[in-house]
């Protein structure tokens, strides 16, 4: 009898040798398994994790090198034998079994490219679903489950769609739906993750957008770093085709809904909406003025959505199970799940979807389980470059978006990047800055100038020359920063820098030798 | 790599494989650099004329975007991740340490021809901090001893080609 074995294809998992072990095993098992090469469970230290479909349920095996396989082989590997490096069933294990999984439910758990395997795991019944509903009820659905934008901003997302429904496309009538794969915060990887390891989740979301303002055509802009997600996503897209998901007679309704995936080029701004779209027409990613709103002029002048990954992989969910359903995780105004992805210096880093409204030190300790490095914990950024770093005495605000805005912080798309007591804080300012002035467009000077003077302010600082006149300037030019950008680059790169002023202020008096 | 590889032929089939599809400059220009390593200046009225650009319209995007080169790169490319996940997990010191081993900075290629070392911002593998990534492979869980063993391998499997 064949056994069903499970090795990642994910790219953290291949980073920690995923590829080499799936050979290895294939080479030495033949015939007796059916390799089936899943997403990651996202439990990153645990990778390449191993598992094995056994009558009681699937266990796991992990962290497995090459080397380990023969002692795994001859424990009984494939039966589920006892081994030091058996992890128990998976779904038990506690790190998963703590979380709540609705946008992740599938990663991990499916072959991300078979359709058959995503049918069976609740898979298309949100489209099908939706091929019967009227355009303005799903708009209502999704406006219903309290959706916010995922990608950072938390625009609720069918107040969008309801924009760009409303839209007239005017004589050339067609309207589009974009999805932003363009995750260049440092410290998320929730989108790859579910591109590598759902990717049908994603189509099917789209596919439902489409139908629900009234869009034929997807693009996928996906960011140039991810070629292991750009794989995976054509060969779902090329999946979902053949199994008429997609294309010009979605399962005989007579809708149609195309979808291609555009690659970017390296540049951080274009994860900005209006600069996506401006890089998908194939021009320099120079941010747009809004209004007009990407929902009325958007992608080649007609209204668009522009939604992150996650935020279009949770619609199946959303209308499969309904707005209720959804609705009911979370606190306050920030309504759902978010997949919060642990990194930096942390012990057990990984995705952790959870309802919002825990806190940063449960994810840090009772998740994270502390620092990589096994130092203090001094210093946590969350929500990417243009977050704010929060110091200890902050860690216990509940995770959602209001109570994040209350500090001058933001949660973003959920990345939290841990730092021992090593850091210098006032280097990670300037490093804010000196990344501004790397990926700002251009376009507007508080953003284009004030990033080069504002590398030049902190290294003043940095070397002693009069710190406090300095320190008032910087403070000044912040101001000027987030008032007269015209997005969110120059307007939040201040985020960080003033947060580690404030919290960190002693990383900021003078220290003529060790400034560089 | 020399300027060899350029071939106005190529290019201008690479140019209309691509060109047929709205907001083609961005696919266009991935497709030349795939193939050959590099957007060689010589292409850009080619691809001006083809899509019905001014050339001054094409260099802005080839030189706006961190991706593009015009200069061809080194048999491999090297890139570095220089984001807050890695950098909490010691990049500093790994950047320093390739900018020794190599006596290059970013966006050179070191003397032998070897190695092309560039910044990315950002890798997606930051539960594995420090990453790097070589061609489509990313590694993570860096350190100076690992990244010498990797262009220890790199430079070596060069030779053997040879």
């Amino acid at each position: 009898m064949t056994v069903r074995v499970f090795v990642p294809l994910d790219t953290s998992a291949c980073a920690r040798g995923a590829e080499e072990l799936a050979l290895a095993l294939q080479t030495r098992c033949g015939d007796d398994i059916e390799l089936v090469r899943n997403g990651s469970r996202g439990l990153f230290w645990l990778e390449p994790m191993v598992e094995v479909e056994t009558t009681q349920g699937r266990i796991a095996y992990g962290p497995v090198k090459v080397e380990d396989l023969d002692g795994l082989l001859e424990a009984g590997l494939l039966q589920g034998g006892e081994h030091p490096l058996q992890l128990g069933l998976t779904e038990e294990i506690p790190y998963l079994k703590q979380q709540q999984r609705l946008t992740f439910a599938r990663v991990g758990v499916i072959d991300p490219v078979s359709v058959e395997d995503y049918k069976a795991n609740g898979g298309f019944v949100g489209l099908q679903s939706a091929l019967g509903k009227t355009a303005q009820q799903l708009v209502d659905e999704v406006k219903e489950s309290g959706l916010r934008g995922r990608g950072g901003a938390a625009f609720p997302t069918g107040i969008k769609w309801q924009t760009v429904l409303d839209a007239d496309p005017g004589d050339k009538a067609q309207k589009y739906i974009v999805c932003n794969a363009d995750e260049g915060d440092s410290g998320t990887y929730a989108d790859r993750m579910l591109m590598e390891g759902d990717p049908l989740s994603l189509v099917e979301g789209m596919a439902i957008a489409g139908l629900a303002v009234g869009a034929t055509q997807g693009y996928i802009y996906l960011r140039e770093e991810y070629p292991q997600a750009h794989k995976i996503l054509n060969a779902a897209i090329a999946a979902a085709e053949k199994a008429n998901y997609l294309g010009d007679n979605i399962q005989d309704s007579g809708k149609a809904f195309y979808l291609e995936v555009r690659l970017g080029a390296k540049a951080y701004i274009c994860g900005e909406e209006t600069s996506l779209l401006e890089s998908l027409e194939g021009k320099r990613g120079m941010v747009r003025a809004k209004p007009p709103l990407p929902a009325i002029v958007g992608l080649f002048g007609q209204p668009t959505v522009v939604n992150n990954v996650i935020s279009l992989a949770t619609v199946p969910t959303i209308i499969s199970k309904g707005p209720e359903f959804y609705r009911d995780y979370g606190m306050g105004r920030s309504r759902g799940t978010l997949p919060f992805q642990l990194a930096g210096n942390i012990k057990q880093a990984g995705l952790v979807e959870l309802a919002f409204g825990t806190t940063l030190r449960q994810l840090l300790f009772n998740f994270g389980d502390g620092t990589r490095t096994g130092k203090p914990m001094r210093a946590v950024q969350v929500g990417g470059p243009l977050g704010a770093y929060l110091p200890e005495s902050q860690w216990d605000t509940p995770l959602d978006y209001e109570a994040f805005i209350e500090l001058d912080a933001v949660l973003g798309h959920g990345g939290v990047v841990a730092f021992d007591d090593s850091v210098d804080m006032s280097e990670q300012a300037r490093f804010s800055m000196e990344f501004c002035v790397e990926e700002s467009c251009g376009k507007c000077t508080p953003c284009r100038i004030g990033s080069t003077r504002g590398v030049e302010v902190i290294d003043r600082i940095r070397q002693g020359e009069n710190a406090e006149d300095n320190k008032a300037l910087l403070r000044d030019l912040c101001d000027t920063m987030v008032h007269g950008s015209l997005c969110a680059m120059g307007g939040m790169t201040p985020f960080p820098v003033l947060s580690a002023l404030n919290h960190f202020s002693e990383d900021f008096e003078s220290n003529p030798g060790e400034a560089s | 790599m020399s300027q060899s590889h350029w071939n106005p032929q190529r290019v201008q089939t690479l140019i209309e494989g691509e060109r047929h599809q709205p907001g083609a400059l961005l696919p266009v220009l991935h497709a030349i650099q795939n193939d050959l390593g590099y957007v060689p200046p010589d292409s850009l009225p080619l691809i001006a004329e083809a899509l019905n650009l001014s050339r001054a319209e094409v260099h802005g995007v080839v030189s706006f975007y961190h991706h593009f080169r015009d200069t061809p790169p080194g048999r491999h490319t090297l890139e570095i991740c220089r984001a807050e996940s890695c950098q909490a997990m010691g990049s500093r010191r790994l950047e320093n340490h390739a900018r020794q081993r190599l006596g290059v900075g970013y966006h050179q290629t070191s003397p032998d021809g070897e190695i092309s070392l560039e910044p990315v911002y950002c890798l997606g593998n930051c539960a594995c901090s420090p990453s790097v990534r070589i061609g489509d492979k990313v590694y993570g869980d860096m350190d100076s001893d690992k990244l010498d063993q990797l262009m220890d391998e790199l430079t070596t499997q060069a030779v053997e080609v040879r």
